[in-house]
């Protein structure tokens, strides 16, 4: 900006203050359960996230989904009800869910809840009955908001663009149609269960207000008589992606389009991770990225527009989306490919460097200060072969990048050669004007 | 069921107020627990204060905030705040429009400058205003036109529950509107609403408090006093004949239905409200409850169901009239009066026979819970003392909303239940599908 103009000078920063590194007890239990606690003590609750890795095929993705809406449905010891009121009176509440690399079992108690919490976690885990009523109910619901988030532009563009990349990989499909659903067997979910919720492999988290060693104790005791054996299965990499035309796919009537690109991408472990990271933000990572100051802030093209570098078991992709009004979809196209072009071919400013330096290592603190958001870090860390220790190195790694390395790392990954583009939209309405810009396929 | 229910926690985060000369009020609340900050100003002015003829203008005006102000040009708001590794935000309600941010605590003194430099004289130029109503528009389009159930019930309820323009007009707004909005408009907003005696600016966090008085003394300090407008009424009779309303949704794929009751004036009468925030909670919070007990799980009637107080969700920040809401998804094969008949028999089953034994308890220690889960991050705190602070002058309620909760008898939510009459009830159907 101009400093000339300036009656008032931005103040400076203050010396920043460090936050401790949180300390993480770990420890690995004889049936293979690890366990990893962290004490912070801001509120008087705990967060629990329980990880079992799920690596599934694409024929389980209908049974692992709804595995992961009922495995809530009762116990030897529980109905569905009786279960969720003894969360409840415990000042807890908990939630399962399954994707194709883990099911999570994750929640929340005050702290005097604890060891009441994790007796009912652990009867979840080692006796989930799926009774056949409910399970006939929650296979309906399960079918009817697979219905509803299908219509959704969101949802639809998404599953186009993994379909697109991942071909015929487990990743390619996200969610199964109702159809798959409504074919589920009660007898299914628990062969499902009995073969993938194993606790070798798995992980516990705590994160709260609890003393470490003596909550390591209570694990060991109330999760001691889960003892399933058994290795759990892995997934195999993800394809090399592949470039070519422009996906189009029809959303009659559609007044946006939902614009998805995608590139190869590098694990976070990668040496040339760091500098990736900092050029993703810059293009379009966060607000103040060449993307969203170019198609909001200056030609007003969409309310927001975000790529981010997303990190599965078996590989690393990044992505970007943009929904646009419909008659800007090719000019909208072009401003993206010109963003990238512009940063892989002439590089980042030393200036635009800093700032997202500052608003990585800022963000990564802020991501972490509180009880959840450290209990949510800590399993997706671990989800990919990590842990604490790359979480407290990482600040320094970022602190290291060069505008070169920045300007590399663009070069490499986030150029419009190695684009992958989809957009969902009303076809007849963008066709020709998208075509314009390149081959297209539908 | 004999679950043993735990004892209900507290907070106790500390309160320091103070207000400048210009009328600025300011609530701190330190905490050295993490070097992180929130910082949030408040305006008291929402959606139900916009002029008929600029639906949509409040949301429209806090976008035009972010555009530049005095001594910094477009976009140096974000780049200030993100190059200091922060998020920043703003959002717009019937009764406040709030902007905020959370940073490493060293960035406190850029922040209040930032926001010192927008209250005093942000760019309401013309080119600003074209640009973010086509943003604007876009978000429309984004979370309303082009997804199913997109603003329902919130921006078609209000329109068949209330008669006057404050409180039933949509207020993301309509396109027209949004398009007509001149500087002019922006200028006169600004002037009425967006003086620091109407205002609140609450910091939580690492902070000093002698350290930060300063700071907000310095840069906020010769900012020029105006009246504060005065609050107006917005208030209206209940109703007493049910109104039935239908919502053609094309991008819907099945039918949805939402029910909704006037309550208690919050502000006026909080320990009268609060019933009816364990009520909603009775109703659908979870499998335990009545209406997902009943709706989902037995009769498999719905898909969802869902039960809150205040049409955009900001339970202890909205001022009267406002209004319980039920809501529910449900599959074609069904139809609304069996949707709405159940709701009915459950609400008349427990207005008669009360709640079971021990089923209030459990109900409010989880929700006491999430009360605390949701204070563990520095920045909720700001932003729920910053309305407190404002609407009942009392940022304190962070730590005494738990007590009074524990205070609320299951008469108190048995009476509640007894007051969602047929009668006092405004219903809007989502009719789906293309030839909807």
């Amino acid at each position: 900006m101009s400093q000339a103009t300036i009656s008032r000078p931005l103040p400076p920063l203050a010396e920043p203050r460090h936050a401790e590194p949180p300390q993480v007890t770990d420890k690995t239990l004889p049936n293979g359960l690890r366990v990893m606690i962290v004490q912070r003590s801001a509120v008087p609750l705990v967060e629990v996230r329980l990880r079992v890795p799920f690596a599934g095929t694409s024929d389980e993705l209908p049974i692992a989904t709804l595995l992961g809406e009922t495995m809530l449905s009762g116990t030897s010891t529980h109905t569905d009800v009786t279960l969720a009121a003894a969360l409840q009176a415990l000042g807890g509440g908990l939630g399962a869910s399954v994707d194709a690399d883990r099911l999570l079992l994750a929640g929340n108690t005050l702290a005097t809840g604890l060891p009441g919490f994790l007796e009912l976690l652990s009867t979840v885990v080692t006796d989930a009955q799926y009774p056949d009523p409910q399970v006939a109910v929650e296979r309906e619901h399960l079918a009817d908001h697979i219905e509803v988030a299908l219509s959704q532009s969101s949802t639809a563009a998404r599953a186009a663009l993994v379909k697109r990349l991942y071909g015929d990989h487990p990743y390619a499909v996200e969610l199964p149609t109702p159809a798959q659903v409504r074919e589920v067997a009660a007898e299914q979910l628990r062969a499902l269960h009995a073969s993938k919720v194993l606790p070798a492999g798995s992980t516990l988290i705590l994160v709260g207000d609890v003393e470490a060693e003596e909550t390591v104790r209570l694990a060991e005791t109330v999760f001691a008589g889960w003892a399933t054996s058994g290795v759990a299965s892995e997934m195999p990499p993800i394809p090399a992606l592949v470039t070519g035309p422009t996906l189009l796919v029809n959303r009659e009537g559609s007044v946006q389009s939902s614009i998805r690109y995608a590139f190869e991408s590098i694990r976070r472990t990668d040496p040339d991770y760091p500098a990736l990271q900092l050029a993703n933000l810059i293009f379009a990572g966060y607000f103040s990225s060449r993307l969203v100051s170019n198609i909001r802030e200056d030609k007003g093209y969409t309310y927001s527009a975000h790529s981010s570098i997303e990190h599965s078991v078996a590989g690393s992709v990044l992505t970007m989306d943009a929904d646009v009004a419909s008659e800007v979809t090719a000019q909208s196209l072009l401003e993206i490919d010109y963003e990238l072009g512009r940063l892989a071919t002439s590089g980042p400013t030393a200036e635009e460097v800093e700032d997202v330096r500052q608003y990585a290592i800022g963000t990564l603190a802020l991501s972490i200060a509180t009880q959840s958001g450290l209990a949510s870090t800590l399993s997706a860390l671990v989800g990919i072969g990590l842990g604490p220790d790359w979480l407290e190195a990482h600040p320094q790694r970022l602190a290291e990048v060069t505008v070169e390395q920045v300007a590399q790392a663009a070069a490499k990954y986030l150029t419009p050669a190695n684009a992958i583009r989809v957009v969902l939209g009303d076809a007849d309405a963008i066709r020709s004007a998208v075509s314009v810009l390149a081959p297209i396929q539908e | 069921m004999s679950d043993s229910i735990a004892a209900l926690p507290s907070t106790n985060y500390p309160v320091e107020r103070f207000t400048l000369p210009n009328g600025l009020r300011v609530v701190l609340s330190p905490d050295k627990s993490a070097p992180v900050i929130g910082v949030v100003v408040v305006y008291d002015v929402g959606m139900r204060s916009e002029p008929e003829g600029r639906t949509g203008f409040a949301h429209l005006f806090e976008h035009l905030m972010f555009q530049g102000s005095e001594n910094l040009e477009k976009l140096a708001h974000f780049r200030y705040i993100q190059s200091a590794g922060g998020v920043f935000n703003g959002s717009t309600h019937a009764d406040f429009t709030n902007y905020y941010a959370t940073l490493p605590s060293h960035a406190l003194e850029r922040t209040l400058f930032l926001e010192a430099d927008r209250m005093r004289a942000p760019a309401l130029t013309a080119e600003n205003l074209a640009n973010q109503i086509d943003v604007v528009k876009e978000e429309i389009r984004l979370n309303v036109k082009n997804r199913p159930y997109g603003g329902f019930p919130w921006c078609y309820l209000p329109q068949l529950m209330f008669d006057s323009f404050a409180n039933s007009h949509d207020g993301y707004g309509s396109f027209e509107d949004l398009e007509a909005a001149t500087a002019q408009d922006a200028k006169a907003f600004f002037d009425s609403y967006y003086a620091p005696a109407n205002a609140v600016l609450a910091i939580s966090g690492d902070i000093d408090i002698a350290e930060t008085t300063a700071l907000v003394e310095k840069h906020f300090g010769d900012i020029e006093h105006r009246p504060a407008p005065e609050l107006p009424s917005f208030a209206e009779p209940d109703l007493t004949a049910e109104r039935r309303g239908q919502h053609h949704d094309p991008l819907a794929p099945m039918p949805a239905v939402a029910l909704a009751w006037r309550v208690p004036d919050p502000v006026a009468n909080l320990e009268e409200y609060l019933p009816y925030l364990l009520l909603a909670e009775v109703l659908t919070e979870g499998n335990a409850s009545r209406l997902v007990e009943r709706l989902v799980l037995k009769d498999a009637i719905a898909t969802d169901v869902v039960s809150y107080l205040s049409f955009m969700g900001d339970v202890l920040a909205v001022r009267d009239p406002t209004a319980l809401l039920i809501q529910a998804h449900y599959p074609p094969q069904h139809k609304a009066d069996t949707v709405i008949e159940t709701i009915e028999s459950e609400l008349g089953r427990l207005a008669t026979d009360g709640l079971a034994a021990g089923e209030l308890d459990r109900v409010r220690v989880r929700l006491v819970a999430q009360l605390l889960r949701e204070s563990d991050a520095v920045l909720n705190r700001a932003l729920s003392m910053s309305t407190f602070e404002q609407q009942y002058g009392k940022a304190e309620l962070i730590n005494e909303i738990p007590t009074m909760l524990a205070a609320v008898t299951s008469e108190q939510v048995q009476a509640a239940a007894a007051t969602l009459q047929p009668q006092r009830r405004a219903v809007l159907e989502v009719v789906p599908g293309k030839g909807a």
